[in-house]
């Protein structure tokens, strides 16, 4: 039985891990095409740093990824921060709608974007698809993952500190800043990387709110897929698979800390 | 029993609730028109089983809830629409609520850096106290680092800092085992006579209420049964709730034959208080006022009992006496058996069980 269940987890990462180490092991291999191995080389990590093109994209990936955190990190947690706090009317439905976004089909949600974005557009003229508009649509997704984060960790707070705090001369904004903020800390950073990590490899939603002049690496991954999939895109993927992993390991780490 | 010091002091009220109501979700009534006046610099307790209304009482005026009618005055001030962080009052609460990512000088230390205070006063104010309730070894120290003691003069300290005018106490001692407890209340004791502030102390222990209160009330299903001296509410119970929930009590019924005389299962008994003939009453009695012997002494009330059951708890013998159908329970204090008129009883023997006059209350009728 026990040799059973260890072949079985170990069937379980193979399926969940193989594919991925497959893409490591061919961004290092020598061969232009195919699978076969010719040999280790670095080469094609250094044909992407000197891609000109693709540090645009690294770039355009990085200010959507750093804006749109920072913005969903705020709202999220100042979300969750009022749903702890206060006794409200429509206190429930806003927690169901927090979920939503969560399970929507992220394809729904970048139709809806992209239709919502032209509305506005053609009342007012502003919204033309482009960063911005990627970061609005990261953030709509983003929040309601800090927001959860945040709110599994308020959840585990005395709620008695809050009114100590109050009891000794501290108002709402002196109460958050020096008793809760700080006790949610390690939470708001957890919920920072997770939504840094989602927005980082996003292709879905920054496909349908993308416009000309703002593509992001998942973007360009996409489209020379279409061409042929070279080495280059392979380390490519290694790379945003790192980055992504980093931050999903440093926020279980900052989950874990008292 | 009073010494001088533990007389009640005159002047105006501290705290004063008039008609106060506080119901939750609309159908769970936890304060049912409640209002008492709780004197400058006394120590107040509220006691009674849970669920009676006094940590909603308590919590209304810490300012954390707000009550649904009447009237909240602190210091003379009327406290309607003001907030915690603006009353001139502190809490100690039940599980202390110490900021755990703040060492203990931090925690003592954050009122009055909400206050703005110099740094400097911070300091000499904080270490003062520190060295008040005896932890000033343990200001570098985390409240995860400290006992369950040490915890709670963190807190004690945390809130006198900022000089309340009223602390409120909710069950401070609760989570804490008998030894320390009888220490620490003789500590807070001291330190409410040294600092003079008023405190409003809301326990389930009776024992603890008569030792510390200069006043109490005993509190039930969000009314006041009784409020007074803790020796009143002791020798005086007015409802039986009162008589037993303060200690053990003998409950005896009865219908009045004359203005002091009441027929009752034990047989006619004499008592102190004016009643009227034909009503009926529910008298009671503390265990240590009866008085056994084995020969008749004479005096009234005295009625025939067995000794069923022994309870030997060291400083007293607990005797449940079956006296016709009712059971007594008398206490008889351990004296030395060499002593003149002390003794002691066997299971099953009779004795003479004398239920004083002046110790038979009317708590019902």
């Amino acid at each position: 039985m026990r040799l059973l269940l260890r072949i079985h987890t170990l069937l379980v990462l193979l399926f969940l891990y193989l594919p991925i180490a497959v893409i490591v092991v061919l961004s290092f291999n020598q061969s232009r095409f195919g699978v076969q191995w010719r040999g280790f080389t670095t080469a094609w990590y250094e044909k992407l740093f000197n891609n000109p093109r693709i540090a645009l994209y690294a770039e355009n990936t990085l200010v959507v990824a750093v804006v749109s955190t920072l913005i969903a990190t705020v709202l999220g947690t100042l979300l969750a921060v009022g749903l702890y706090r206060y006794r409200f009317r429509g206190k429930g439905l806003l927690r169901f709608l927090l979920y939503v976004p969560v399970v929507i089909p992220d394809i729904v949600m970048g139709v809806a974007l992209l239709l919502f974005f032209a509305w506005v557009r053609e009342a007012t003229g502003f919204f033309r698809l482009s960063l911005f508009t990627i970061i609005l649509g990261h953030v709509t997704f983003q929040l309601a993952y800090v927001a959860l984060v945040v709110k599994s960790r308020l959840a585990s707070l005395d709620p008695a500190l809050e009114e100590a705090a109050a009891d000794l001369g501290a108002g709402g904004f002196a109460t958050f800043r020096y008793v809760t903020l700080p006790l949610i800390w390690p939470g708001v950073l957890a919920g920072a990387l997770l939504a840094f990590s989602l927005s980082l490899d996003d292709f879905v939603i920054t496909f349908f709110t993308a416009g000309p002049g703002s593509t992001t690496l998942p973007l360009y991954i996409f489209g020379s897929v279409k061409r042929g999939v070279t080495p280059e895109i392979h380390a490519l993927s290694s790379i945003l698979i790192a980055a992504s992993m980093a931050g999903v390991l440093l926020g279980r780490a900052l989950l874990r800390r008292r | 029993m009073a010494t001088e010091s533990r007389k009640p002091p005159e002047g105006p009220p501290a705290v004063e609730l008039k008609n106060v109501r506080k119901v939750f979700d609309s159908e769970t009534v936890a304060l049912d028109g409640v209002s008492l006046a709780v004197r400058e610099g006394e120590f107040f307790s509220l006691l009674g089983p849970s669920g009676c209304g006094k940590t909603t009482l308590l919590r209304i005026l810490g300012g954390f809830e707000v009550p649904d009618a009447g009237e909240v005055r602190i210091a003379g001030q009327d406290m309607k629409d003001v907030p915690p962080f603006h009353r001139p009052v502190n809490t100690v609460f039940q599980n202390y609520a110490l900021f755990p990512h703040m060492n203990v000088f931090d925690n003592v230390a954050f009122g009055l850096r909400m206050k703005r205070l110099p740094e400097a006063q911070v300091r000499r104010r904080v270490e003062a106290m520190l060295e008040l309730v005896q932890i000033a070894d343990l200001a570098r120290r985390r409240p995860h680092e400290l006992s369950g003691g040490q915890k709670q003069r963190v807190a004690l300290a945390r809130a006198l800092v900022n000089e309340p005018k009223v602390l409120l106490l909710d069950e401070p001692l609760g989570a804490l085992d008998l030894k320390l407890r009888k220490e620490l209340q003789i500590e807070l004791m001291r330190l409410q006579m040294e600092l003079k502030i008023t405190f409003v102390y809301v326990t389930h222990d009776q024992e603890e209420a008569l030792v510390m209160s200069d006043r109490m009330a005993v509190m039930r299903d969000g009314r006041i049964e009784q409020i007074g001296l803790p020796e009143e509410l002791y020798e005086r119970p007015r409802t039986p709730f009162v008589a037993r929930f303060l200690g053990t009590s003998n409950l005896i019924e009865g219908r009045a034959l004359e203005p002091h005389a009441i027929e009752t299962p034990l047989g006619p008994l004499r008592v102190v208080a004016e009643l009227t003939p034909g009503r009926d009453y529910l008298l009671s009695i503390r265990p240590e006022k009866l008085r056994l012997s084995r020969a008749p002494s004479g005096g009234p009330n005295e009625v025939r009992a067995r000794v069923r059951d022994i309870v030997y708890t060291g400083a007293e013998n607990q005797y449940i006496l079956s006296a016709g159908e009712l059971e007594l329970i008398a206490y008889t204090l351990n004296a030395d058996i060499s002593e003149p008129g002390y003794e002691e009883y066997d299971y099953g023997e009779e004795v003479f069980v004398r239920l004083p006059p002046e110790n038979l209350v009317v708590v019902g009728g």
